[in-house]
């Protein structure tokens, strides 16, 4: 991948939008840096797709400024933006030939017919929808029509381009093969792409950097691995992927080690330092694919964790096999919940877990966080 | 649907009184006035069935046919005019705040709900010589006329009220008024179902509002534009209550003069032919515009 240059294009600022009581956009900072794939993540109504409009200039911010490009957008209207968006439902002109559609915006420019019909091409081509130019939108399946909406945005040549959720009219296979297409296309073009989604499978495989959102505000910008590895928030942590929270309190807290005491899960060694209050209300979080799990007395220890440390003891409640992982659901004695993956290495697995197994659960200095919030 | 066809019995009954109200009271009629177009008066109240062309050629003559021409032009500004100003008037309803929607399409309708005797009346008090137009247009003349003495200048000359009525301008003025929510109901719903997000792509893509308007929003409303057209011209061409109370001697229309046939020329076979020539030309539009639709949703 292309270093990209860490020069902003877009500098979201302090950007609040308002309807009637709801505040759908809440104090938004953000940079997003010329050349890279952004994704704003969250859940349904947290505001994506208002703040993508405002990027667009559909919507106008109630507070707070917006610059591309280092120019100011408050008073520039959505036809004189250097962005283009693609939208939800594609918005394809039913009334127009697929290369009609493509070649739209160029006719509004003064750009003469030779390259018009040079750059649809290569637009059309660039998505692989070449020799389709003469056919109707309606003659199109969803994958090529949401093509029709990149091309006919990507031909415009924008500093940014907008997606508002592209791939979810998509069945599963196809959105997996356009998200590598489009990560791929990013690439090709160099163009900055800001995507929205709330599907953090898609978030996590296409992004450069993800932009979580809940309430309208930032919860976190990170890359995918920061986001996944080092959630800063138990909202963060639940939203991407599984995981297994549990209350607790710091109850050693040094530069190179930590420890927590959770009161549903035993003491928590961490081989790093953590800077948290002491005595005060944190939670650890694992994620299930770092526990380890074994038959009840088969594990001796791990030998960087304190003996009585990071080890639970359950039962197992169900399980789901699919196919490259398997899933279960530890009851610890307790009564709390735990998920456990393991990957199904072999073919058959030699230690054959099934319902109703009591089972030692034991993880990794690394693998606990601790959140604060 | 198909099981209400196969249950033929139940089918007969329930269509019966429809299809026999159909059939004694618009068929029979329309056949009767039909076959009195083909006739010859003979005596004051009789007709005689020659079967002679005669009264469809008499209607071809040019004093006819100009009042014929002269309809098809006071109906076809009518639609026009109807068009130009109700097209911004759906478009402003369809983007109006969603809460005052029914209340924009209400004060379109509400003319619907009221007595065309009475609307057209209202209208004679609006345009008459010492109407609302008049008085309004007479202050605004005094005002004018007042500002210019008062900076030393010779007073304007005395008002001389416009006449409004009693002319063609008066019967296009209520014609547009008449027939404007016909034109304003399809707008609306076509303009209605289109994706709002194909006018932001348009905006987005680098167009003005205008040219927005031109190359996505009229082409995509064009269904919805020709209903409107068709809807609006027929009943206009063959309008007799607004000419007759608002025009003078020479803005009759077609509708005029068959119904003077009837009455006091007492000539029935004329008066059936004219009739007749204008619902063919009410056909060959509506078919045309059927042909236009079937096009439009093959595509
Ligand atoms: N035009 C509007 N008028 C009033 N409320 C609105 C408007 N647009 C959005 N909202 C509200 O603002 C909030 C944020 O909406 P937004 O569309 O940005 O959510 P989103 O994150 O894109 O959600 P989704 O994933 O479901 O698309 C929602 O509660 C929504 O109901
Ligand atoms: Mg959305």
């Amino acid at each position: 991948m292309n270093q990209p240059e860490r020069q902003p294009i877009i500098q979201i600022q302090n950007v609040t939008k308002r309807f009637g009581p709801l505040t759908a956009v809440d104090k938004v900072s953000l940079d997003i840096l010329s050349g890279e794939f952004f994704v704003l993540l969250g859940p349904s109504g947290c505001g994506k797709t208002t703040l993508l409009r405002m990027l667009a200039g559909f919507e106008l911010p109630d507070e707070g400024r917006i610059l591309i490009d280092g120019v100011d957008m408050a008073k520039v209207p959505p036809n004189k933006r250097p962005v283009n968006m693609v939208f939800q439902s594609y918005a394809i002109f039913p009334h127009m030939t697929v290369a009609d559609n493509v070649a739209y915006g160029l006719t509004l420019q003064k750009v003469n017919k030779g390259e018009i019909a040079d750059r649809v091409n290569e637009a059309l081509n660039l998505v692989s929808l070449g020799g389709l130019d003469g056919r109707m939108p309606d003659q199109l399946s969803g994958g090529q029509r949401q093509r029709v909406a990149l091309a006919r945005s990507l031909v415009m040549r924008p500093k940014v381009l907008l997606l508002d959720e592209p791939l979810s009219a998509l069945d599963a296979k196809l959105r997996l093969q356009m998200q590598m297409e489009l990560s791929d296309l990013q690439d090709e073009v160099g163009i900055t792409f800001v995507t929205v989604t709330h599907d953090q499978d898609e978030a996590l495989s296409m992004a450069c950097r993800i932009g979580v959102m809940n309430k309208g505000e930032v919860a976190q910008l990170a890359t995918p691995s920061d986001l996944y590895e080092f959630p800063a928030s138990r909202f963060v942590a639940d939203f991407i992927g599984t995981v297994n929270l549990f209350e607790g309190q710091l109850i050693v807290d040094e530069p190179d080690r930590a420890v927590a005491n959770c009161p549903e899960l035993g003491r928590i060694y961490i081989n790093h330092g953590v800077t948290g209050p002491h005595d005060a209300l944190i939670w650890v979080a694992i994620r299930p694919e770092k526990v380890g799990m074994a038959k009840p007395g088969t594990y001796r220890g791990r030998p960087d964790v304190p003996e009585g440390h990071n080890i639970s003891e359950g039962r197992i409640k169900s399980m789901s096999y699919l196919g490259d992982i398997t899933l279960y659901a530890v009851i610890l004695d307790n009564g709390r919940m735990m998920h456990v993956s393991r990957p199904n290495i072999s073919r058959t697995d030699q230690e054959d877990f099934t319902w109703d197994d009591r089972v030692t659960l034991h993880w990794h200095g690394s693998s606990p966080v601790v959140l604060l919030a | 649907m198909e099981s209400w066809r196969l249950n033929k019995k139940l089918f007969a009954s329930v269509a019966a009184l429809p299809i026999s109200w159909l059939l004694f009271f618009f068929i029979v009629p329309l056949g009767i006035v039909w076959l009195y177009s083909f006739g010859r008066n003979a005596g004051l109240t009789e007709v005689e069935f020659s079967g002679t062309f005669a009264n469809y050629l008499r209607a071809v003559e040019p004093l006819y046919l100009e009042i014929f021409g002269k309809s098809v032009v006071v109906a076809a500004l009518t639609t026009v005019l109807c068009l130009v100003i109700g097209f911004p008037v759906a478009l402003a309803i369809v983007f109006a705040p969603e809460k005052w929607r029914p209340y924009l399409l209400l004060l379109v309708m509400l003319p619907f709900w009221t007595n065309l005797l009475i609307r057209t009346y209202a209208l004679i008090a609006v345009l008459r010589t010492e109407g609302y137009a008049n008085t309004v247009m007479s202050w605004g003349w005094a005002g004018a006329s007042g500002l210019k003495t008062l900076v030393g200048l010779e007073p304007l000359p005395a008002w001389e009220p416009l006449e409004l009525l009693y002319n063609n301008f008066a019967v296009v003025v209520g014609l547009v008024y008449v027939h404007l929510p016909f034109m304003v109901l399809p707008l609306y719903a076509a303009l209605d179902k289109m994706d709002k997000s194909l006018i932001e792509a348009s905006l987005d893509l680098g167009a003005s509002h205008w040219r927005t308007i031109n190359r996505v929003v009229v082409p995509l409303a064009s269904a919805g534009i020709w209903s409107g057209i068709v809807i609006t011209f027929i009943p206009a061409l063959g309008a007799y209550l607004t000419p007759d109370l608002l025009g003078g001697t020479d803005s009759q229309m077609i509708a005029n003069v068959i119904e003077r046939q009837f009455k006091r020329a007492n000539d029935w076979p004329f008066g059936a032919a004219l009739s007749f020539i204008l619902m063919y030309a009410t056909f060959i539009l509506v078919a045309i515009q059927s042909m236009r639709s079937k096009e439009g949703s093959a595509r």
